[in-house]
């Protein structure tokens, strides 16, 4: 005879509201104790309908609005896009060009996975590494904002190249940031690989085989810990990949544990990129131009984002405006994976699992209706100055940052 | 490119493939069209014996009378494959893939909630991307579906 005390499964709605999730999403757990026993995904809070407003607009608007895909990887969707209607049109854009856009894809990486390094922290109790990690990663947000002028959203593609150039100045402090990067990522990397603490709370949690890894189509980082060897950049390389030298790092610990090693790693090898773009950027013009009108045909594009393979469709029909776009990002493919990951586990290991894949769900969901707000004037005013602005407005209410920033 | 053609002679002398139907885009893309009654064959073909061990994601396109589906398959995530079938309107169905593909199924889901083509062997499961409310006969990427009046300001049940 059953145990009339035992438990029966339990459903817990985890979202789409919950504070351990950066984004709306849900998970309806099914929990016998605190054992889970099965996960049910519903996606799709985030669908703005951006793959239907690209059919209807030109493909430059279009560029602009893929960018908002999402607000860290901006650059990856930007250039996945724009690399698929440059092949249509048949464009070889210049070398310099695809350096700078290798320069940008690289500062973005470093500034992703330092943010998912401190959203990793917080999930499991260690605030202070969430602290520090976001500090250092005001370095990698300054530099982009002085390269592009943006934080994110950086603007910097158009179709047949970069709108804008970078100059001895620029290339000079971008080293010295990442020089400075560099140290604060070893001491990460002295963390990662010597405090007992997150060693014993990551390892063995959000277990991923290799065969699973595999089977489920895993990308990017979630994929390389649990040592399935791929990576884009190197096996069908795009912009000035084919011209760097760069490890890619695996790892077979197939868990939480090892998708850490591997981003902080990963942190060195786009430091050691970058290096190899800022000293052997070639002269010469930053972009081409490029037809209003986009002749009829079709491409994949393939991007290695900082969560993994995005892949980009676009079909031209011969006008200004695309037949059909189509956006994979990394998050949707790992997401059986989490799946597979969650099944018989604690529940206190899900915040942390489900943030190992650095997950987006904005990604994922891609697709907004805008409401045309009412153009107000506005006064342009630089980064130092907004800068300056943003410090005083602290200062009058108190809070001083003194020397730090 | 001998990986590629290699590939691509396989493909052409299993079905017949004329250079129209089945053409070496550049290096590392690969791109065939293929008859809707061969696509199992075809998926088998290049999912068991050539090594695509990877299925990057599936396009639908609104094409009129037909829609069309492409499957992004990849190699040792390097060559791409693009297999095309035309599905008939009027048919109107297509065979999951999820048993030779798992990442399949929510590409299928997309597919029919986006373009109303139904899938064909689709466990049971909550629909992707649209909401559970979102009427069951709308389908956004149709060419010629308009958003309903009633729905305009996020107002999906009318």
């Amino acid at each position: 005879m059953a145990n009339p005390f035992e438990p029966g499964d339990v459903n817990v709605p985890f979202g789409p509201q919950h504070p351990a999730l950066k984004e709306p999403e849900s998970f309806l757990i099914s929990l016998r104790g605190e054992r889970i026993t099965g996960v049910n995904i519903k996606l799709g809070y985030n669908h703005r309908g951006i793959e239907k407003a690209c059919e209807g607009q030109s493909y430059i608007n279009d560029m602009y609005l893929i960018e908002r895909i999402c607000g860290i990887c901006s650059h990856s969707h930007s250039t996945a896009f724009i690399q698929a209607v440059e092949e249509i049109a048949g464009l070889d854009i210049p070398k310099r060009a695809k350096y700078i856009r290798t320069l940008v894809a690289e500062l973005e990486r470093m500034h992703s996975h330092l943010l998912w390094l401190g959203v990793a922290g917080h999930e499991v109790g260690f605030d202070t590494l969430l602290m520090y990690t976001w500090r250092d990663r005001e370095v990698v947000m300054d530099v982009l904002a002085k390269l592009t002028g943006n934080r994110v959203n950086y603007g910097i593609n158009t179709i047949g190249g970069v709108r804008r150039d970078i100059n001895k100045e620029q290339i000079e402090e971008t080293l010295k940031a990442i020089d400075i990067l560099e140290e604060r990522t070893k001491y990460y990397i002295k963390i990662a690989t010597e405090e007992p603490t997150l060693i014993q709370r990551l390892s063995k949690v959000g277990v991923l085989s290799h065969e699973d890894a595999t089977r489920l189509g895993a990308v990017g980082p979630t994929a390389r810990a649990s040592l399935v060897d791929r990576d884009v950049r190197r096996d069908d390389p795009y912009a000035a990949y084919d011209e760097v030298e760069f490890k890619v790092i695996t790892s077979d610990l197939d868990d939480v544990y090892g998708r850490t090693i591997v981003r902080v790693l990963e942190l060195m090898e786009a430091y050691k990129i970058a290096r190899q773009i800022l000293r052997n950027i070639p002269d010469g013009p930053i972009s081409i131009r490029a037809p209003r009108r986009i002749p009829a045909g079709e491409a994949i594009s393939r991007y290695e984002a900082p969560r993994g393979e995005d892949v980009h469709y676009v079909k031209g029909n011969g006008t200004e405006n695309p037949e059909r776009v189509k956006v994979r990002a990394p998050t949707l493919a790992n997401l059986q994976s989490v799946s597979k990951m969650l099944e018989d586990r604690y529940l206190a290991d899900l915040p942390i699992v489900i943030a190992a894949i650095d997950p987006c769900f904005s990604c994922t969901d891609r697709m907004v209706l805008l409401n045309d707000t009412e153009k107000e004037t506005t006064q342009a005013i630089n980064w130092d100055q907004l800068r300056s602005y943003s410090i005083d407005w602290y200062k009058e209410r108190g809070i001083d940052f003194g020397k730090g920033l | 490119m001998p990986e590629e053609e290699k590939i691509l002679k396989a493909i052409c002398e299993k079905f017949g493939l004329t250079p129209e139907q089945a053409t070496i885009k550049r290096a590392r893309r690969i791109s065939a069209t293929i008859d809707l009654n061969q696509l199992r064959l075809a998926l088998e073909l290049l999912a068991k014996e050539l090594g695509f061990d990877a299925l990057a994601t599936i396009t639908g396109l609104d094409s009129g009378d037909n829609f069309e589906i492409i499957y992004h398959l990849t190699q040792k995530g390097s060559i791409v494959f693009n297999l095309k079938v035309f599905v008939p309107k009027s048919l109107g169905k297509i065979k999951t893939i999820i048993d030779l593909y798992p990442p399949a199924e929510l590409y299928e889901r997309e597919i029919l909630d986006l373009l109303g083509l139904a899938i064909e062997g689709l466990p049971p499961g909550r629909r992707y991307p649209l909401p559970d409310n979102w009427p069951a006969d709308q389908h956004p990427l149709l060419k010629n579906w308009e958003m309903d009046e009633n729905m305009k300001g996020g107002n999906i049940c009318g």
